[in-house]
């Protein structure tokens, strides 16, 4: 008997795949936030990158200056110092886990997957949290008991704007990989209890 | 009573019948553009004596847009502001105002290509080119040996030259132009201007200018497909009159059509048959829309040939009663020429002129000019077509629409067998006619438009003064329908309509900073200042969303100029600001998203001067506003400026 319960290939090959589609969300845009109002028929994106924030950043913070929202800026966050290099060690952790095959590596693959996935969408809630909430004493439009905070997931009024936040390709793979991983730990699971 | 009245109405019934029914059914459908559509046709319209160009949508008549060109327009801050002024600058100084008559879509293979506009100002001999990425005009040249430049900015199959021909002829420049009006026939010269355009920043220049005797030339066209390398200039006052032209110059049965071998010119001109004439002076200016900055260049040569001594450069053909419109079909072949006081329209046929020319069917000379003969020439006339015939579009379909003045009409003939198949009234008396692409070689023949020059009782009167009318009529079908009337601006003389998608994928939504390159470009708020330098003070201002940086400015003593040069920050579509401040000798500013413009102020008296934004920017549009100190001549008040720090205290 062997010392390891290795998995099926197909197995193999999926992890594999996904190691690589994660290398490349990197490069990706992950979440997009499109704004709509009135007097933007062309609409407003806001793109977020794993090391960056692009689209019509410096239009969105010159909106935002009316409601006294902190203007958006790289920088001020860490996320996009260390975002790159955990993605990239999820990345690789999936490619070693192809290579190495054993079933005991893939479930707890999945383990830290599922807490990256949960950290992951706390810190953005709190980010939006923060911005929607964190206003300017000194803001021109003040409405009582308004905040701003962006909607997680899903469409939401905020003032003139409609605001959607969805995944973006880069978000699409992440949770593409995360159900391929599942179904990888579904059925490896169900070969070890027939087996037993 | 019920008799009476009956009796009215019967009389009534007997009148003809009024425009109203002569609108057909289905006008509407027609020319409706709904809400938040857009139209199939830009349509650029000269504005005649208002010196600007306007662009009309159709089929819907909608106004999009004035474009500036010659004149002031202190709605846009053209001719006010400092970047602008150099625009309107000529050899006899700042001209404020033109004539503006045609208009000139750029062409690549004889069809519109979306690039330029060209107009030509009648009054004080101009060509300007209008860019259509900005809508904004990008260069205007000044003709030198010129008195009034009707018929021009007409232009060759591939933009090669744009032409400007004297509608009045004058002694060549120089000093032996001061001599007796009535020695006209001897010192009196034509010339006719062509100027090449650069294929790549469509800049103008002065190739060569011809001489010509002292005729006048009044409208042209260039030849195209068989007839590429020729050009046709329409004359009158051939009796070469110099007082009461409405007499003196009518007394010919005929006048000319002059054809003009430009391709032979080219070959004169590198043989080097030209004469430097170097006692001109006049203004090229150029407008850079990245150093968002205008200049004026006087320049004082122009290269000369003469029309007499070269051979084969220009032939006369007959052409009855003071011809107006020469007018050169889809294939190049026929040219079609009005004589607007006679009773027949002649068409001239391309193959039979070079024939002519060949075998010298010639009559005789004009002014060392050979002239051909008029049969020789001819592929026949259309006869009893309708009282002053002027201009003539094509519909590629073989036939011709001619405008006619007099008998304020309509004309749709055929023209190879030159029989005339429909006619429909115009309100009133057309000038230009315009057939999308009815200059080209694929005309676009959806609608006809006229441009009317009287408007009488066609709109809702506003007193005295009317603005001209314009109609237009669907010339899909067999029978011309009139389907829309629509106001203009100034007094429309000839339009061009091109296809949309030609120009509006093209149109810039804004300047990027990152590329402006004015001299006085502030950089973002951080780099707004305040520098005096002499009696001069230079005002770095930026604009946004609802601020000007800065907006409390002191230290401005009498007996400075300043100059408030302002940069509007915003990257967003749509998003101009303007600037005015109070007492100011001067217009406002309209400043695009990431350009830079300047506004010249004078202060006439010590006090506190408020300045805003005169452009409804954002919900805090009428918060962007700010106060400039002026103090006495010498006083100690030093220079200071800022934003949002100077806040009122109680205690001073
Ligand atoms: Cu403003």
């Amino acid at each position: 008997m062997k010392a390891y319960h290795p998995i099926k290939s197909i197995h193999r090959i999926i992890l594999l795949i996904c190691g690589i589609a994660l290398l490349a969300v990197i490069f990706l845009p992950i979440w997009r936030i499109e704004l709509d109002a009135a007097q933007y028929p062309e609409g407003l994106e806001l793109h977020i990158y794993s090391y960056k924030l692009d689209g019509q950043v410096e239009i969105i913070n010159g909106l935002n200056h009316y409601i006294g929202m902190k203007t958006l800026h790289a920088d001020d966050f860490v996320e996009f110092t260390v975002l790159p290099y955990i993605i990239g060690i999820y990345a690789l952790a999936f490619i070693v886990a192809g290579l190495m095959a054993r079933r005991k590596w893939i479930y707890i693959l999945l383990a830290a997957f599922l807490v990256f996935g949960i950290v992951a969408i706390v810190d953005f809630w709190f980010w939006e949290y923060d911005y929607g909430h964190n206003l300017s004493d000194d803001a021109p439009i003040k409405v009582p008991g308004m905040a701003y905070q962006p909607p997680l997931i899903g469409y939401k009024q905020l003032l003139n704007f409609g605001t959607y936040s969805i995944p973006d390709i880069g978000g699409w793979i992440v949770i593409t990989c995360g159900l391929l991983l599942c179904y990888c730990v579904y059925r490896e699971w169900q070969f070890s209890t027939n087996k037993i | 009573m019920i008799a009476l009245f009956g009796i009215a109405t019967t009389f009534e019934g007997c009148k003809p019948k009024g425009a109203g029914s002569a609108v057909s059914a289905g006008a509407a459908e027609k020319t409706y553009v709904a809400p938040g559509q857009y139209d199939e046709f830009y349509n650029f319209v000269s504005g005649g004596f208002s010196g600007q160009l306007s662009v009309y949508g159709l089929p819907s008549g909608r106004l999009l847009r004035v474009i500036p060109v010659f004149s002031l327009d202190p709605e846009k801050g053209w001719g006010f502001s400092e970047e602008t002024k150099p625009m309107l600058e000529t050899s006899h100084g700042t001209v404020p105002w033109d004539d503006l008559h045609h208009v000139q879509l750029s062409k690549t293979d004889g069809d519109y290509d979306g690039r330029w506009v060209f107009v030509n100002g009648n009054n004080t001999p101009r060509i300007a080119r209008i860019d259509l990425t900005t809508f904004r005009t990008a260069e205007i040249l000044e003709l030198p040996n010129s008195g009034g430049n009707h018929s021009s900015p007409y232009i060759t199959e591939n933009t090669e030259y744009v032409v400007a021909g004297t509608r009045f002829s004058v002694p060549m420049d120089g000093d032996d132009s001061d001599t007796p009006i009535n020695t006209y026939k001897k010192n009196f010269k034509g010339t006719l201007s062509f100027v090449s355009v650069n294929k790549d920043n469509g800049h103008m220049d002065i190739a060569f200018q011809i001489e010509t005797p002292g005729v006048n030339f009044d409208l042209s066209r260039a030849g195209k497909g068989v007839s590429h390398g020729w050009f046709f200039f329409s004359t009158y006052n051939t009796e070469l009159a110099s007082t009461l032209l409405e007499v003196n110059a009518s007394k010919n049965d005929k006048d000319f059509v002059l054809a003009v071998n430009w391709k032979k010119a080219e070959e004169y001109l590198k043989a080097g048959k030209g004469k430097k004439v170097s006692n001109v002076k006049y203004a090229h200016n150029i407008y850079d829309e990245t150093s968002h900055t205008s200049t004026s260049t006087i320049k004082n040569e122009v290269i000369v040939l003469n029309s007499a001594e070269l051979e084969g450069l220009c032939y006369f053909i007959p052409c009855p009663k003071s011809p107006h419109g020469v007018d050169v079909d889809p294939t190049g072949e026929y040219i079609v020429s009005s004589g607007k006081l006679a009773a027949l329209i002649p068409v001239f046929s391309f193959s039979k002129i070079q024939k002519a020319i060949e075998s010298k069917s010639f009559e005789g000379e004009f002014a060392g000019i050979p002239v051909i003969k008029y049969e020789a020439a001819l592929h026949g006339e259309v006869e009893k077509p309708g009282l002053g015939p002027l201009h003539t579009e094509f519909d590629g379909k073989g036939n011709a629409i001619t405008s006619f003045f007099v008998s304020s009409e309509l004309v749709k003939w055929n023209i190879k067998d030159l029989k005339i198949l429909d006619r429909v009234p115009t309100f009133y008396s057309v000038g230009h006619l315009m057939i999308p692409g009815g200059d080209t070689k694929n005309p676009d023949a959806k609608y006809v438009v006229a441009y009317n020059k009287i408007t009488k009782d066609r709109f809702l009167p506003t007193g005295p003064e009317l603005a001209h009318s314009a109609q237009i009529y669907d010339i899909t079908g067999d029978k011309m329908q009139l389907i829309l009337d629509f106001p203009t601006i100034g007094e429309p003389h000839y339009a061009q309509a091109i296809r949309a998608e030609k120009v509006k994928d093209k149109s810039v939504k804004i300047f990027k900073l990152e590329e402006n390159k004015h001299p006085y470009f502030t950089n973002g708020e951080s780099a707004a200042k305040v520098e005096r330098n002499g009696n001069k003070v230079h005002v770095y201002v930026t604009t946004i969303r609802s601020h000007f940086t800065p907006d409390n400015i002191e230290g401005i003593q009498m007996g400075d100029e300043v100059y408030f040069h302002v940069t509007n920050i915003e990257q967003d579509w749509d998003m101009p600001h303007g600037f005015a401040i109070k007492g100011a000798n001067n217009g406002e500013l309209l400043i695009m998203p990431g350009e830079t413009q300047t506004l010249k102020w004078v202060p006439d008296r010590i006090g506190i001067f408020p300045m805003y934004c005169t452009d409804f920017c954002s919900a805090l549009h009428q918060e962007m506003s700010g106060y400039v100190r002026v103090s006495p001549k010498g006083s100690n008040v030093p220079i200071t400026f800022s934003v949002g720090t100077n806040q009122p205290t109680d205690t001073q």
